[in-house]
């Protein structure tokens, strides 16, 4: 037998062709519904593409056929877990368009809301990470506590996940009564399934195995991508828009930023932990006094009048018939303005003509910087990093796709 | 801070800035398209606007008399004082091309090609405006004014069957031409 026949005989040589599989869009494993094709070498991943669009539904297309008040309840439907944020970011843009000063009241209303819902964001975050990585019963533990302040913010808007909670200038409801204490009830039941959760995972072999030094993303390609929010601040930069351009009522209030180190999987874990008591910390300080005064702007070109207006006088009727069928007629102009969402910047681009529609609604999804750049930091790593890095970018199907 | 960067820009630019404002303090500036690049390298590089935010157009389709049709809109923020400013240019409905952003800020990328699809603008030198949110057989550009919201596009034959299979790229519709309106309503 001849020794070299091995290597000179082609048909006898092994093929390493690289292996290419199609993940998602409808997988256990993949955090929305989006498709990844990759291309492995082994387990080892050559290449990446990400395929996000299969939740598009035409936001901006809908939001300039729709006058602007009507446009809320689509602002709801971007990001799903978080949708006061989303409210609160349109709200404050149209409210820069038009000059608006709202009064402080919503003000302080809008910072306790968008806290819990962002609490609730990152609950459901680390919550679907959690069960993407096996961990179930933690899964159940994040939203019990996500439940709480589900329950609270039912209580304010009447819905559960779609609040379209503000206005133009203002808010639909105000809190109701026993709001304040059941509030504050819910801060330490919060902080003890934290505490639980964190003796689960946050020294746990298992859970670090997965996590640290996976998914590593540079500062200043993270800066380069427009990546913000806890995906930033997890690379050590301590960008927050509630800190950098304060809306609302955010400057009366001390919170810190938590940064990370390293970017990788852990410290964003870390970051949205941190997060969270750093929210529970602005509520703490934002139930204790509430300031009165009116909820919304009394300006008849912007908001609604009372009711008893609206029935004993024709001034009432006429105001509220206007506004119903016509609605605003913000100026001429362009702006553009952010607040911090969940997952980062969430901007609004809006262009008027002075008519009761907007001719341009841009959205800026904080998760679609990251999103572009998954592909790239997946690249080089195994197979099964890409549940921890793909959780841990929280894709929001909603706000990605729009 | 942005101000001070607009005047730089009306300085280093002279013929290439067409017009800037600060409504409601948003520190705008409108270029020409030929020196989109080089406003954005002066401003990446020598004025610091490190940090991408965003990229969009929009369309002006018979609103303004004069000005050309499209307008590309961008975003950027420096990291180190927190200064944003906004980019704009115009392009003429015949030609709606404008140089690709990509190799200063990474986040150009998926942004650009969201704007190729939804528009129909074409970024020279971005090499990959595959569409992003819309699926490949999707015909017409959505967010032009004169694409009709109603507009229903067919269905895609289902992956493995007949009309699928003997389909190949070629024959298709390119992307950009409109058939016939058969289901607009």
């Amino acid at each position: 037998m001849n020794g070299t026949s091995l290597v000179n005989n082609q048909e006898n040589v092994l093929e390493t062709d690289l292996l290419e599989i199609t993940l998602g869009p409808s997988h256990p494993a993949m955090h929305g519904i989006t498709q990844m094709l990759i291309k492995l070498d082994g387990e080892k991943i050559v290449s990446c593409d990400v395929e996000p669009g299969y939740l598009h539904r035409g936001f901006e297309k809908e939001c300039e056929d729709h006058r602007w008040n009507q446009i809320f309840p689509y602002t709801d439907r971007l990001n799903y877990v978080s949708p006061i944020i989303n409210n609160v970011a349109y709200a404050m843009a149209v409210e820069k368009l038009c000059g608006l000063e709202v009064p402080a009241r919503c003000q302080h209303l809008r910072v306790i809301l968008s806290e819990m819902t962002r609490i609730t964001d990152h609950l459901t975050c680390l919550a679907a990470v959690m069960m993407e990585l096996g961990a179930f019963s933690a899964f159940l533990y994040f939203v019990k506590a996500r439940e709480l302040y589900y329950d609270l913010l039912e209580n304010v808007t009447g819905a559960r996940l779609t609040y379209s909670w503000l206005r133009i200038g203002g808010a639909r409801w105000d809190i109701p009564d026993g709001f304040v204490e059941q509030s504050k009830k819910a801060i330490p039941e919060t902080r003890r399934i934290l505490k639980e959760t964190d003796g689960l995972f946050t020294k746990n072999r298992i859970f670090l195995d997965r996590v640290v030094g996976v998914g590593a993303i540079s500062q200043s390609d993270a800066i380069s991508y427009g990546m913000t929010g806890p995906i930033l601040r997890s690379t050590g930069v301590a960008y927050d828009v509630r800190k950098a351009n304060p809306y609302a009522a955010y400057d009366q209030f001390e919170f810190e930023i938590p940064v990370g180190r390293n970017g990788d999987c852990f410290d964003r874990y870390m970051v949205r932990m941190a997060e969270i008591e750093q929210s529970l910390r602005i509520l703490e300080q934002a139930l204790v006094k509430i300031p009165g005064g009116p909820l919304s702007v009394k300006d008849p070109r912007f908001t609604l009048p009372d009711k008893q207006a609206v029935y004993t006088t024709i001034e009432g009727t006429i105001n509220h018939f206007k506004l119903i069928f016509d609605d605003i007629h913000p100026p001429k102009g362009e702006v553009y303005a952010a607040a911090e969402g969940g997952n980062g910047e969430l901007g609004f681009y809006l262009v008027s003509d002075g008519g009761n529609k907007p001719v341009k609604c841009r959205c800026r999804p904080p998760c679609f910087a990251p999103m572009s750049a998954v592909g790239k930091i997946i690249e080089g790593h195994m197979l099964a990093d890409i549940v921890p890095i793909y959780g841990s970018v929280n894709m929001i199907g909603g706000e990605m796709d729009r | 801070m942005s101000m001070e960067t607009i005047d730089l820009l009306k300085e280093r630019f002279a013929d290439a800035v067409e017009e800037t404002h600060n409504f409601r303090s948003d520190h705008t500036a409108r270029v020409k398209r030929e020196a989109w690049l080089p406003v954005a390298t002066f401003l990446r590089n020598e004025a610091g606007f490190d940090m991408w935010i965003d990229l969009t157009a929009a369309d002006y389709q018979g609103r303004e008399e004069g000005l050309p049709r499209f307008e590309v809109i961008c975003h950027l923020r420096r990291m180190k004082d927190g200064a944003r400013i906004r980019i704009k240019a115009r392009l003429p409905e015949s030609d709606p091309s404008i140089d690709t952003l990509k190799t200063l800020w990474k986040g150009a990328d998926w942004m650009e090609r969201e704007c190729h699809e939804m528009y129909g603008i074409d970024f020279k030198g971005h090499g990959d405006q595959r569409p992003l949110l819309l699926y490949a057989e999707f015909v017409g550009f959505p967010l032009r004014k004169d694409y009709p919201i109603g507009r229903r596009q067919p269905r895609i034959p289902l992956l493995g069957s007949e009309e699928r299979r003997f389909s190949r790229p070629e024959d298709e519709t390119p992307h950009g031409h409109l058939p016939e309106d058969k289901n607009n309503g």
